[in-house]
Parts: C-alpha cells; sequence; structure tokens
C-alpha cells in the first residue's frame, strides 16, 4: 500500500511538470526547465549530504566537472550533446570517486574544509587554464554541441522535455536508491557509523559509492546546464554553488526524494519574486533560511514526514 | 631585484598577513572550540568591523591617531554585541545543532552583506592610517604601520592567551568547552559562556579588521577571504588550540608569499590550497592537535 | 519591476494548488493598451562584484531617458526602462534577460559591464531573439564569439582602446614597459593587445605580472618588476584597486621610479585626491570619458554633465564624495540614443520589428558628436556590431585628471574579425 502511495506521488510530480509545459506562461516554463536540472544536482548533494551524512562544501566542483567534461568536448572538438551528456555524467562521477578517496579519510569539519579546498583548486584551475576553458569570461557552446538526436536545444520545447527527462530519471534513480538496501546503508553510516561498521559494513566503501553517486548526478546537472542553455562558465566553480545545492536540500528537507526539488523551486521563486520587489532582496533570502532553520528545521518536506506523512520517502 | 630581499619582503608581507590572520583565526577557533559552532557569518563580522571603522574615523575629526583608536574600541564592541544578540535569538534556540547552526549563519551572512551594501554602498572607502611612516631599506620601501599591525596583533593575541589561561573566565570558557553537562553541574551559566564567546569571537574578527583596513579598503564584500582562510588556520592549527591557530596562521600567511616567488601566482594558489587540502586528508587532527 | 504582461494571456489557466500557485502569486499581470510605451530593459549589477558600476549606469539611463521623453519619445511612443539585477553572475544574468523580455515584454534588452555577465547572457538572448545592446568595452561581441542579436553601440571595446594607446605611450612615456594585470580575461585581452600594439611601435614588453583574480595585497609582485623598466602599465579592477596604487607608492617612495601608465578602470569611482595615492600625481591613465571637465570640452558637455547630476570633478553634485564612473557609464547614455536611432530608422511598431532594428542598426555608420553622444563622435561597424571611437590620456596634476591628448578614431581601428551580417538570425 505504501509502495503504491510512493510511486503514485513521484509519477504525478512528473506528470504535473509534463502539463506543465502547456500550462505556464513561457517565462514560468523556461525557469522550470532551469529548476529541474538544478534539482538534479540538488538530489546529487541529497545523496552524500541528506543520506549520508557527508556535508560536502565542494560539490561546485562536481557540477563544473560535468559542466567542462561535456562543454570543452563540444566546444573544442564539436562532440553533440548526448555524447556531451555521458561525458560530463562520467566527468562528475570520476571527480567525486578522485576527491572521495582522499577527503573521506577525514570526517566532520575537516571533510567539509577539504571539499571546499579542492573546489577552490578546481576553480583556479578552469582559470589557470584560460586559453582552453575561457577562464572567467566562459564559453558559449556552438549550436552543434546544442543539438541531441536531431533536435536543437536552443528551442524552448526539446529543452523543456531534456530537461523533464533527466529530472525524471533522477528523480526514480534517487527513490529507488532510497528504498532500497544501499540506501538504509547509508542512512545507517549517517545514525551511526560505529554501528554499522560492526554489521560489518565498510564506511568508508559505503561514503565512496554514495559520493560517487552524488557526483554522477552533479556532473550530469553541469553538462546539462551547459547544453541546455549554452554557456559554460567558472562562476558555476565559485563556493557559491556549493553553497546552493545545500540550500535547496535544507529548505526542501535533507534525506527525502522531493525535498531538493522543492528547495530549488522555492529559493528560485523567492530571489525572482524578491528582486523584484526590492534591490535588497539578499535580505529577506538571508532572512528566510533563518526563519526557516528556526522554525522547521527539518526543511518542508521533513516536517511534514515528522508531523503528517510518516511514509514519505 | 636579487633573491635576497625578494624573500625578505615575501617574508614581511607573510607576516602582515599572518598576525591579522592569527587574530581572526583565533576567533573563529574559540567559537569553534567552545562552542562547536562553526560560524559561516565569521567573515562578516570581520567586514562589519572594516565598515564600522571607516564611520568610526569619518564622524570624528581631527588626528587619524585618535580617530583610529576610537574604532578599535568601538567596532569590536558594536560587532560583539551584535554576535551576541544573533546568538541569543538565533543560535540558542537552534539547540546549537552543527547544520541548523551552518544555515543559519548563512542567513546572517546574507542578511549582514545586504545591509552593509544598503546602508553603506558598494564602493570600497580608504581609512586613515594613525600615522604615516614609511620605512626606506636599501633595496625597497616599506609601510611602517604594516609592522605596527604585525606588534598590535601580536599583543592582542598575548591579551586573549592570557584571558583563556590566567583568568576566572577562560577558565569557564575551557571548562564548558571540555564538557558542557559537568560545567552546567558545576553552576555554570553555559548560555551566558556561550554569548559571550561568541562576542568575543566576532569581537576579535572586527579588531582583526580595524588594524587592516588602512591597509585594505573596507568593501562589503570583503570577508569572504579571511573567512575562507580563518577556516584552514583553525582546522590545520587543530580544534581549539590557540597555539595551534597561531603556527598555522604563520605557516599560511608565509608560504603563500613564498610559493608565489617560484610559481605563476595562480598555480601557485592552486597548489597552496592543495597542499592545505593533502595536510587535513592526512592528518585530519591537524598539525598540532592531539588524535582524537 | 512591479509590472509584467504575458504575450498570451489567453493560455493562463487557473492553476493547480501547491508549487503552481506560489508561481502565480509571483505573476501579478495585465495586457498592455495600444500606443503603449516601449519598454526597455535594463541588466544592472546592482549587487555582487560590479555593485558600484550599477548605481552610474542606473542614474545615467535615467538622465537619458529623461531626455528622450521630453524630445517626443521613440516614434511619438513614450519610452521607459526596467531595471532588473544580475547580481554580476552570468546565470542570474541570463535568467534576467529572460525574465525582463518574456515576463515584462521588453522590446530591447540592454546589457551591462562585466564580460562574463555579457556572454553568459548573449545566448538565452539569441534564442529569444531580443536585440541585446551591451555596455561592457569587452572585445567578445568585435571578437565573433556571441551572435547577432548582440551589439555594443555605446562603448569601444578594449582592443581598440589598448591599439590607439600604445603608439602614445611609446613615443612619450618609453619604450621598455612592464605590465601589471590581473590573471582573467580582462587583463589577458590588455596583456596580448598591448603586447602586440608595443612591437609594432618598436616597443618592448620585457615583464608580464599576472595577479591573481583572489589577491588583496599586492607589493610581494612588485620586486619582479625588472629595474630597467621604462614604463609600468598598470590595470587593475576590483576593490582591492587602491590597495594595489597605495602599496606601489610605498614600495616606489620618493625614489627614482619608472614612467606609470594606467588605465582608470583601476580607480573608477575612487577619488583621486584621497590620502594615500599621491603616489599618482604626474602619472598618466587611459580615460574613456574626461572625469574632470577638459578645458577645451565640447559644446554638450555641460548639459550632459548637468542632466546626470555630476559636477565639473566627475562627482555627484549632491555629494562631492561620491565619484562617478564616469569613463563608462556615458556608454548607456549613447546605447540609449542609439537605441532611438535604430527604432526609429527601422520604423519600429513592437517586438515583430525587432530583426528590423537590428538591420537598421547594422547600416548605421558614422555618429556624430552631439547631445546624443557626449563622449564623442563614433563610426559604428555594422559586421562586426562594435563602435569606435576617441580615447583620452590624461595626467594626474594636483589631484586632479588633466586631459593631455586625445587619440583619433583611426588610432583604434583594427582589422575586422567577423562578418555578423552574414550569420542568420
Amino acid at each position: 500500500m505504501t509502495a503504491a502511495r510512493i510511486w503514485a506521488l513521484h509519477l504525478a510530480l512528473i506528470a504535473a511538470l509534463f502539463a506543465a509545459q502547456y500550462l505556464l506562461p513561457p517565462y514560468h516554463v523556461t525557469n522550470l526547465a532551469r529548476i529541474m536540472v538544478l534539482a538534479v544536482f540538488a538530489m546529487g548533494y541529497n545523496l552524500a549530504f541528506g543520506y549520508t551524512g557527508l556535508l560536502s562544501l565542494g560539490h561546485a566542483l562536481f557540477f563544473a566537472a560535468g559542466m567542462y567534461g561535456g562543454g570543452l568536448l563540444s566546444y573544442h572538438l564539436g562532440w553533440t550533446a548526448l555524447p556531451a551528456l555521458i561525458a560530463g555524467l562520467a566527468a562528475g562521477g570520476m571527480m567525486a570517486g578522485a576527491v572521495g578517496l582522499l577527503a573521506l579519510r577525514t570526517t566532520g569539519v575537516s571533510f567539509m574544509i577539504v571539499t571546499l579546498m579542492f573546489a577552490q583548486a578546481g576553480y583556479l584551475t578552469i582559470l589557470y587554464f584560460g586559453p582552453t576553458t575561457g577562464g572567467d569570461e566562459g564559453l558559449n557552446l556552438p549550436a552543434a554541441g546544442r543539438s541531441l538526436l536531431g533536435f536543437s536545444l536552443s528551442a524552448d520545447g526539446p529543452r523543456y522535455l531534456v530537461a523533464l527527462g533527466l529530472f525524471s530519471t533522477a528523480l526514480l534513480c534517487c527513490l529507488g536508491i532510497a528504498r532500497s538496501r544501499l540506501g538504509r546503508i547509508m542512512v545507517a553510516m549517517r545514525e551511526n557509523e560505529e554501528r554499522s561498521r560492526m554489521l560489518g559494513y565498510n564506511p568508508f566503501t559505503v561514503k565512496l559509492i554514495a559520493l560517487v553517486l552524488s557526483g554522477l548526478f552533479s556532473g550530469l546537472a553541469g553538462a546539462a546546464y551547459g547544453v541546455l542553455f549554452g554557456y559554460v562558465g567558472a562562476s558555476f566553480a565559485t563556493i557559491q554553488y556549493s553553497i546552493l545545492p545545500m540550500l535547496y536540500v535544507l529548505l526542501g528537507g535533507a534525506g527525502t526524494v522531493i525535498g531538493p526539488f522543492l528547495g530549488a523551486l522555492l529559493m528560485f521563486y523567492l530571489i525572482d519574486f524578491a528582486s523584484g520587489l526590492t534591490s535588497a532582496y539578499l535580505f529577506f533570502v538571508g532572512a528566510a533560511l533563518v526563519t526557516l532553520v528556526l522554525f522547521a528545521p527539518k526543511g518542508i518536506l521533513g516536517t511534514i514526514r515528522e508531523r503528517w506523512l510518516g511514509w514519505l520517502p | 631585484m636579487s633573491f635576497g630581499p625578494f624573500l625578505l619582503l615575501a617574508l614581511m608581507e607573510g607576516m602582515v598577513t599572518a598576525a591579522v590572520l592569527a587574530l581572526s583565526a583565533a576567533g573563529l577557533s574559540l567559537v569553534f572550540g567552545v562552542m562547536r559552532v562553526v560560524n559561516v557569518a565569521h567573515g562578516e563580522f570581520y567586514m562589519l568591523g572594516a565598515v564600522i571603522a571607516w564611520f568610526v574615523t569619518t564622524m570624528i575629526p581631527g588626528s587619524p591617531a585618535v580617530a583610529f583608536v576610537a574604532a578599535l574600541v568601538i567596532a569590536p564592541l558594536l560587532v560583539g554585541a551584535l554576535a551576541a544578540a544573533a546568538d541569543g535569538l538565533i543560535l540558542k534556540r537552534l539547540n546549537y545543532d552543527p547544520e541548523a547552526t551552518i544555515v543559519a549563519t548563512i542567513g546572517l551572512l546574507y542578511m549582514i552583506q545586504q545591509a552593509v551594501l544598503s546602508l553603506y554602498g558598494p564602493n570600497a572607502n580608504p581609512v586613515a592610517a594613525p600615522f604615516e611612516w614609511r620605512i626606506q631599506l636599501p633595496w625597497f620601501g616599506y609601510s611602517g604601520y604594516k609592522l605596527f599591525v604585525v606588534a598590535a596583533a601580536a599583543t592582542l593575541l598575548l591579551a586573549v592567551w592570557a584571558l583563556m589561561t590566567r583568568t576566572k573566565a577562560g577558565l569557564v570558557m575551557r571548562a564548558t568547552q571540555i564538557d558542557r553537562t559537568t560545567a552546567r553541574a558545576f553552576g555554570i551559566n553555559v548560555d551566558r559562556v556561550y554569548m559571550g564567546t561568541f562576542a568575543l569571537g566576532a569581537g576579535l574578527a572586527a579588531l582583526a579588521a580595524v588594524l587592516i583596513v588602512p591597509i585594505q579598503q573596507a568593501h562589503y564584500l570583503m570577508g569572504g577571504d579571511p573567512l575562507l582562510l580563518s577556516f584552514i588556520v583553525v582546522i590545520i592549527g587543530g580544534l581549539g588550540s590557540l597555539r595551534g591557530t597561531l603556527l598555522a596562521a604563520l605557516i599560511i600567511g608565509l608560504s603563500d608569499g613564498v610559493i608565489s616567488m617560484f610559481f605563476s601566482p595562480t598555480l601557485a594558489k592552486i597548489l597552496a590550497t592543495l597542499l592545505v587540502a593533502m595536510v587535513l586528508v592526512f592528518r585530519p587532527q591537524g598539525l598540532f592537535g592531539a588524535r582524537a | 519591476m512591479k509590472t509584467a504582461k504575458t504575450f498570451q494571456p489567453s493560455r493562463r489557466l487557473i492553476l493547480k494548488a501547491g508549487a503552481a500557485g506560489m508561481l502565480a502569486s509571483a505573476m501579478p499581470s495585465f495586457v498592455g493598451a495600444q500606443g503603449a510605451p516601449i519598454r526597455i530593459g535594463f541588466q544592472l549589477h546592482r549587487t555582487g562584484i560590479g555593485a558600484s558600476y550599477g548605481r552610474w549606469y542606473e542614474r545615467t539611463a535615467q538622465a537619458a531617458l529623461k531626455l528622450i521623453n521630453e524630445g517626443g519619445g521613440i516614434n511619438g511612443r513614450p519610452v521607459e526602462i526596467l531595471f532588473e539585477d544580475d547580481a554580476t553572475d552570468p546565470k542570474r544574468g541570463s535568467e534576467v534577460v529572460e525574465k525582463l523580455t518574456v515576463q515584462a515584454g521588453c522590446d530591447v534588452v540592454m546589457g551591462t559591464l562585466f564580460s562574463h555577465v555579457v556572454i553568459g547572457s548573449a545566448p538565452r538572448a539569441g534564442e529569444l531573439k531580443v536585440p541585446y545592446l551591451v555596455c561592457s568595452e569587452g572585445y567578445h561581441v568585435a571578437s565573433g564569439m556571441l551572435n547577432r542579436w548582440t551589439m555594443q553601440p555605446g562603448i569601444t571595446d578594449v582592443r581598440s582602446q589598448i591599439s590607439a594607446m600604445a603608439p602614445w605611450v611609446g613615443a612619450n612615456l618609453g619604450k621598455k614597459v612592464t605590465m601589471i594585470f590581473p590573471d582573467f580575461a580582462f587583463g589577458h585581452d590588455h596583456r596580448d593587445f598591448f603586447t602586440k600594439a608595443m612591437a609594432a611601435q618598436g616597443g618592448e614588453v620585457i615583464a608580464q605580472i599576472a595577479i591573481p583574480p583572489t589577491e588583496t595585497s599586492f607589493t610581494r609582485y612588485f620586486p619582479q618588476i625588472p629595474a630597467d623598466t621604462e614604463v609600468l602599465y598598470h590595470v587593475m579592477v576590483g576593490p582591492a584597486v587602491l590597495t594595489f596604487v597605495k602599496e606601489l607608492g610605498e614600495f616606489y617612495g620618493s625614489g627614482a621610479k619608472p614612467q606609470i601608465f594606467g588605465f582608470i578602470d583601476s580607480l573608477e569611482a575612487v577619488d583621486t585626491a584621497t590620502p594615500g595615492l599621491e603616489f599618482l600625481e604626474g602619472t598618466h591613465f587611459w580615460e574613456g570619458h574626461n572625469r574632470v571637465t577638459p578645458a577645451d570640452a565640447g559644446e554638450h558637455e555641460a548639459a550632459y554633465r548637468a542632466a546626470v547630476g555630476v559636477d565639473d570633478m566627475g562627482a555627484s553634485v549632491s555629494d562631492a564624495k561620491d565619484v562617478s564612473t564616469y569613463s563608462h557609464m556615458f556608454s548607456t547614455w549613447e546605447t540609449l540614443f542609439a537605441i532611438k536611432a535604430g527604432m526609429e530608422a527601422a520604423g519600429y511598431t513592437g517586438p515583430a520589428d525587432r530583426q528590423k532594428f537590428v538591420e537598421a542598426m547594422e547600416a548605421m555608420a558614422d555618429l556624430p558628436y552631439g547631445m546624443e553622444r557626449p563622449q564623442g563622435a563614433k563610426r559604428f561597424n555594422g559586421k562586426t556590431h562594435q563602435v569606435f571611437g576617441t580615447q583620452n590620456i590624461s595626467q594626474v596634476q594636483g589631484g586632479k585628471l588633466i586631459r593631455v591628448h586625445q587619440t583619433s578614431m583611426e588610432d583604434g581601428a583594427y582589422e575586422d574579425a567577423v562578418d555578423y551580417t552574414a550569420m542568420a538570425f
């Protein structure tokens, strides 16, 4: 019964997003495409942070690895969107694997700082190889790089569908992981590492798997953001883009499947709406964060799950 | 310029960086050590210190030295008061939960930054140094004020050390750091200790900024770098170890300058960053911390 | 941005609960009446690292807007500008182009200063087929990396500026140059174009000192300046530039020092009489538009300053400490008048005529000096979508920037790198 409810909820979300492209005004359709890609990034972050308890401040590195992994191949070698997306996915996963092998030797605040340092080094590396990467100015991807199986992703229709496709895949994968044995071990690792170890699980391996999964999601999102919106730039590798997915996740609810999407949606429109009212919108974003953490510390879905819907994955 | 003087200059510059860094990192380390709170808004307290110094020195006419001394007193007090308020209104209610406090201090960061942008503006404004004194060495000239910064920071750090080891307040803070529950059982008002620690930590950041602002103008985005560097210093130095923090600040301050003599500057930054990461990976307890 | 309209109100249906309901509340809408004003969207650095430029860009644009509306608007229609903050971030910049074009229904969008925001926003402007007129001075338009919808009609690009400066520097200041520049694209443009232009003058760049973008202190880089340097060429941007100049002063002190030539970008919005900057006395700067009114200023200079609210020293008339970004902000003024000229030449009536507008812009060539172009006469190159003009060299005398040379338009010319008119819309 619960399983049916869970599947129905997630499929309904996907169906609603499919319908949204016909129901919403064009402005919000493009915004939703952006939000869905950012949500994939946030879902990746959630796998590491929400489920496994790995508080990283370096996920911009995985996002940028995907963005440049895909973007540079399409810019310099003329790859089309599909192989570029796959390359981005792989780049994100490999980067996370490499970082994980080193960073997972640390825990807690040290892990935060190590991931932050790696991400900072990644950002500077992009600047250092400016002639290839476009440095801080970035690159506009050529038309060929934005064509997927003959469809141009610079057109709003195909772009929305691709974003939705990626989002749905990521959402269902995330749901699958959360409900699998691996997902439960990840949560066990977050809740009590010592006990999981005594039950015979190697914390290092479990965390590494979680981080690589997280990197795959982030890399895919990065590559998709580049391919769908045509711009690849170093600003996406700055610390700001490590904090963003964390905010999305905490706002929506850490350790919930839909939370990252909800967080990305609300954050996006909070900024968009507030910036129309006042130039001091950052103040309201800050105030919203403080309010949220004071009154709904588990995020929106986390609070809902705690109070009303215990079955929510 | 030949190698010797070049190295000397790099070391002198490194000392200035290290001195200011040690002061601001000591504040972060206190908060981190005693309260176990990762204060992401620490850099904004630093920035506020610089901005308040600008306001104070513009309002007090006459000798820049008098205005500067006034700023040295007023800025940390105001910033400390703000931090105490933030502790009472926000952090305490979160029960100092590590993740929640990170989000809350990120929110605080945005609010402070935006408030300063709205009230103070986007420009970088200079603050006059308390005195103008330029030292002419055989190879190059150097700012005498920078040497004063090193001396002042050293004095202040000594005062913090004395506070922590020689006074009752320090004893209470150390006791709370070691075991919050036991401290409470012994009648220590832990809430007040936390509020005081948070205010003291923020005040130290503000002090560091007042010292540096005659060298580096007050700007609303200036808090980012000190935050990052202070974090590095605190971790490398080992949690809650004041001596470790000081040594780590020296290492970070000096190495940054010296490495950039041998490599292209951006490459030097990359290498320095990776070096810090590797230290943490292979000595997660920090260079001077005891293995937990 | 307080109001908005959508193109297809009939498609707006009643939305269901949850997230969709929130979208609806974020979207107050009305349908514009016939003969509604022409709307110009303006992507502005209100927050982020570019914020000090944003304020002056807004003030200058408002002043030009007032003048245009007093003169009957564009094609007899009133004009309005919708400002929206881009946070000096490419991702947000692209979203702002979207918001201004699709949600607010702007006819054209004006772009801002920082190159990465322009480059990040241009693809979306191309997709939306909305003219995107930037005020950025980057070489990205004329280099051909953007698209047919992106133009720079209000300010010369950095390549042209540098090519025009180099001959004067070589002839008057010295032949052996050391360059100090930020280690990112803007600095690299200076490095590459100036080194090339200097070589063409028989001069030589003997050292290139790149400073990492995150740097806040500069003293330790100065020993790399070779002793036989005749000219020190500096171009720094960002809030740390004052530190840079002060530390340079401390380093050289009152002893022998090379000639110093800098780009005013280092000191935009900064008073040259600030304590600590005495060291700049006698040094030279490039200026796009002279901050201190020159003795032989053109006839429209006074009226332009009065309109924008800037005194003869380049500071705000209401606060002498509030120094303007005088060398760059004229670009928003001139871009607005270029939009007016383009729309009137195209007989622009609405978004359906956007392509006609771009073609009319491409057909422009000589743009004479006048109230529309207070910085000076310009020539628009329709093929490269880039405008060319004159440059100024000033010397700091008594703490004030005094113009000592003005280049000709030919000094800043270079061969075309692209022909946008051959590209598809």
